[in-house]
């Protein structure tokens, strides 16, 4: 879409680049059923994964990533994964309308967006940081196969992009 | 008794007090445990149906020994009886 002004930008990030290794951590993991605590290492240990990062569940952007996710139907290739600052509960209404077949890591307190510099601290809502659009695919031991993340607010990844390195390394 | 690979899996609800019975129970008895957390809507609780039988929380598995349990009061009593003092785990 093609605006008549200037996209607010975000601030550079020194996020995981392809090459390296994701961070690990533990935060409550959202399934059709339950959640649990569970670590992302554990997760990649079942197969290549696309980490995706997004704003709160209900944010447009949210809805937008996630429905683009589905209809590039990348879950049939890869583990989809999602990290937002929403809690469990919203997280279980996301996966009943969108996200076919992910799980959503609650990371209420933005602390995996720290690690990952992606955080997005949230202008008119004063002590709120979630996560920036993002996208890590990893290998089995959290290797970072090809990464993006928003540099405007808000962005979105390049989907054909994703889907080339799905194609290549998953 | 606190091995890095729990056994027993505990089906909650948050801030359920059935729940918060039996992780006092666990944690006094230094059992390590997994919890799942649940729907608070009974009906959608389609997980603990399979596993348990029933949709009600808490509900435990505990690999250790094969045993599938739901009721608070069964579980610590069966809590107690196998892992308390004088156990017979």
């Amino acid at each position: 879409m093609e605006l008549e002004f200037e996209v607010t930008d975000l601030p550079a990030s020194d996020h995981p680049e392809a090459g390296d290794v994701a961070p690990d951590f533990t935060r409550p993991l959202v399934g059709a059923e339950y959640w649990a605590d569970t670590s992302l290492s554990a997760v990649v240990a079942e197969g290549p994964t696309l980490l995706v990062f997004h704003p709160m569940d209900g944010a447009f952007p949210t809805t937008y990533m996630w429905n683009a996710i589905d209809d590039h139907g990348f879950g049939e290739d890869v583990q989809l994964v999602g990290v937002s600052a929403s809690s469990p509960y919203e997280h279980k209404d996301l996966l009943e309308e969108r996200a076919e077949g992910a799980r959503l890591f609650s990371d209420p307190d933005a602390g995996v967006a720290e690690a990952y510099d992606v955080e997005n601290h949230l202008d008119g809502m004063e002590g709120v940081t979630e996560h920036r659009p993002a996208v890590f695919l990893l290998d089995a031991d959290r290797t970072v196969q090809y990464a993006w993340v928003a540099d405007e607010w808000p962005a979105f990844p390049d989907y054909e992009e994703v889907a080339a390195a799905i194609d290549e390394h998953a | 008794m606190t091995d890095s690979d729990p056994q027993i899996t505990l089906y909650r609800l948050q801030a359920c007090p059935f729940c918060e019975r039996v992780v006092r129970v666990l944690d006094d008895l230094d059992i390590a445990y997994d919890s799942r957390f649940v729907e608070p809507m009974h009906s959608e609780r389609n997980v603990v149906k399979r596993v348990s039988g029933k949709r009600s929380v808490p509900a435990i598995v505990d690999e250790n020994t094969g045993v599938t349990m739901s009721e608070s009061a069964n579980i610590v009593e069966y809590l107690e009886h196998t892992y308390g003092d004088g156990g017979a785990a």
